[in-house]
């Protein structure tokens, strides 16, 4: 039976992610997907979720979610208040929905982005190999007040037992790198400089990218447009630095000099605005 | 003529390919050649690969174990391994329409660049351009071909809303809006084609390597050949083209 969810408040740029479309960057198709991997595939994890099914992604600040139907869910990533219908209910752990139940979660305190997962996933349509949302390929962008989504009830027997604990849920701000495809154009000071200061996390961030706050000064000249991957770190004229995320463009003219490792690229995208990092070649 | 390449590791699962720098169709055509090697000798180990105006991002399914292996096996596959080269293309005519009407921005390029709309219009609709590659937004073609008389700067303050289909010059570059997106392109012209249709099964008619040719049309053809496309009756018309 299928039970359906309804948006009350959508929250901040709430979404709904799988890992991802593969294979249609020469389309000029991004990847997508949640922005936190980990968290993400956690969250389904602790639902015995056993593909990749999909969760929904709330930034900042979560959504308020209407359940008719029994079901159970699991949240992850940003530390933050959550009630069902009313009472406090924790983190990291499979958690009992009952029929006509409301979902209040609050405002991250710790990192950016929340996982909520559903027993076997939203239902949403799977586009071009994914269900993660993205402009102009899927319906929605982000979720919007009074949508629903549909999901499969689940009847069984009532338990709570599967759960984690999260020894250090602090953010590595060591972003562990290769050299990017341009990182040899630059001079042995601006390397000096890229790899032994401490940046800032900018508030110009997004699904597309995290802006840096400090500048590197930057002679090199724009470059002929050349692929780009989640992960790349782009230097602009003006010496902004871009670190790009799961929703890129396919392709950038600014020089590459960095690549985040994947095992960085999910810390990455939960360090909040303000927060220091640096970047470090194995 | 092999070109000397370089290779380079770009994530822990992909390595980048680099031709010498330079927008030239022979580098192109080598690219996609060498892009069709590899698809076809590995299709299981890679995703995807793809292509910029000058190289190639290979993705790999799994984490590369021995880089120096993986760089020494693709430098053999382009050196020696021979396929077939195709040089036939396809030249696709694209109309749009030329008018103020259609796209307002035509007459804000106009007088910027001190052209007439008829002066505009044959500039545009004579050279042949090739398709390099695909970037930007879904669909969105690079092409090669510009006539430099219409050549602009790119808006300092990039448009909110390009309708779809809008046909635009930016910098050295024309290209077609496949979605409404913000864009800092002047837009010309308008075509009913659509450039990214989801609900075909090839979602993008046009490949890299192809080329384009501009037809100008009125308006009512413009909207004759629209209700057609909005129906699925329209195929867009495609001339043999030997290189």
């Amino acid at each position: 039976m299928l039970g359906e969810v309804k948006i009350i408040t959508p929250g901040i740029y709430s979404t709904i992610q799988d890992i991802g479309r593969k294979g249609y960057r020469s389309l000029g198709i991004p990847n997508s997907g949640a922005m936190d991997h980990k968290s993400h595939l956690l969250a389904n994890t602790l639902l015995g979720n056993i593909n990749n099914e999909a969760t929904l992604e709330w930034t900042i600040k979560g959504p308020e979610l209407y359940f008719n139907s029994p079901t159970y869910i699991a949240l992850t990533g940003a530390k933050t208040k959550a009630k069902l219908n009313g009472e406090l209910i924790p983190s990291f752990q499979k958690i009992y929905v009952p029929r006509n139940s409301t979902l209040e979660i609050g405002y991250a305190s710790e990192k950016v982005y929340g996982y909520i997962a559903i027993h076997k996933g939203f239902l949403v349509d799977e586009i071009l190999g994914s269900k993660s949302f993205s402009k102009a390929i899927t319906t929605y962008s982000f979720l919007q007040k009074n949508v629903k989504i549909q999901y499969n009830t689940n009847e069984e027997f009532k338990n709570n037992f599967s759960k984690v604990r999260i020894k250090n849920s602090q953010v590595n701000n060591e972003i562990k790198c290769f050299k990017g495809p341009e990182f040899d154009k630059l001079s042995s000071m601006q390397k000096d400089i890229l790899l032994n200061t401490k940046f800032t996390i900018s508030e110009i961030r997004s699904r597309m990218g995290i802006q840096l706050v400090e500048l590197l000064f930057n002679d090199l000249n724009e470059m002929i447009t050349s692929p780009v991957l989640p992960g790349t770190v782009q230097l602009t004229s003006s010496g902004k630095m871009i670190l790009l995320m799961r929703d890129c463009q396919t392709t950038g003219g600014y020089p590459r000099i960095l690549t985040i490792r994947k095992e960085s690229l999910d810390d990455v995208a939960q360090l909040s605005i303000g927060a220091k990092c640096s970047f470090h070649l194995l | 003529m092999p070109y000397k390449l370089t290779f380079k590791q770009y994530a822990e699962n992909s390595i980048l390919i680099e031709w010498p720098t330079f927008i030239k169709e022979e580098i192109l055509y080598d690219l996609l050649l060498f892009k069709k090697k590899i698809e076809i000798n590995k299709v299981e180990s890679i995703v995807e690969v793809v292509n910029g105006y000058c190289s190639l991002l290979v993705v790999y399914v799994c984490d590369i174990d021995n880089l120096y292996n993986e760089f020494l096996a693709l430098d053999i596959l382009y050196k020696t391994t021979e396929i077939e080269i195709d040089r036939n293309n396809i030249l696709w005519e694209i109309p749009v329409s030329y008018t103020i009407n259609k796209v307002p921005d035509l007459e804000r390029y106009s007088k910027k660049k001190k052209l007439n709309i008829e002066e505009i219009i044959t500039l545009h609709t004579k050279p042949i351009y090739t398709v390099y590659f695909m970037g930007f937004l879904p669909g969105f073609i690079y092409m090669g071909g510009l006539n430099s008389d219409l050549q602009i700067n790119r808006k300092k303050t990039p448009d909110l809303k390009i309708a779809p289909g809008t046909v635009a010059i930016g910098g050295e570059q024309t290209g077609i809006y496949p979605i409404e997106s913000p864009g800092g392109w002047y837009g010309i012209g308008k075509t009913p084609l659509r450039f990214f249709d989801l609900e075909n099964s090839e979602v993008t008619f046009v490949k890299s390597g192809d080329k384009i040719k501009f037809k100008a049309i009125s308006e009512e053809e413009y909207d004759d050949i629209s209700s057609l496309v909005k129906n699925n009756n329209y195929t867009p018309k495609q001339i043999k083209y030997v290189r």
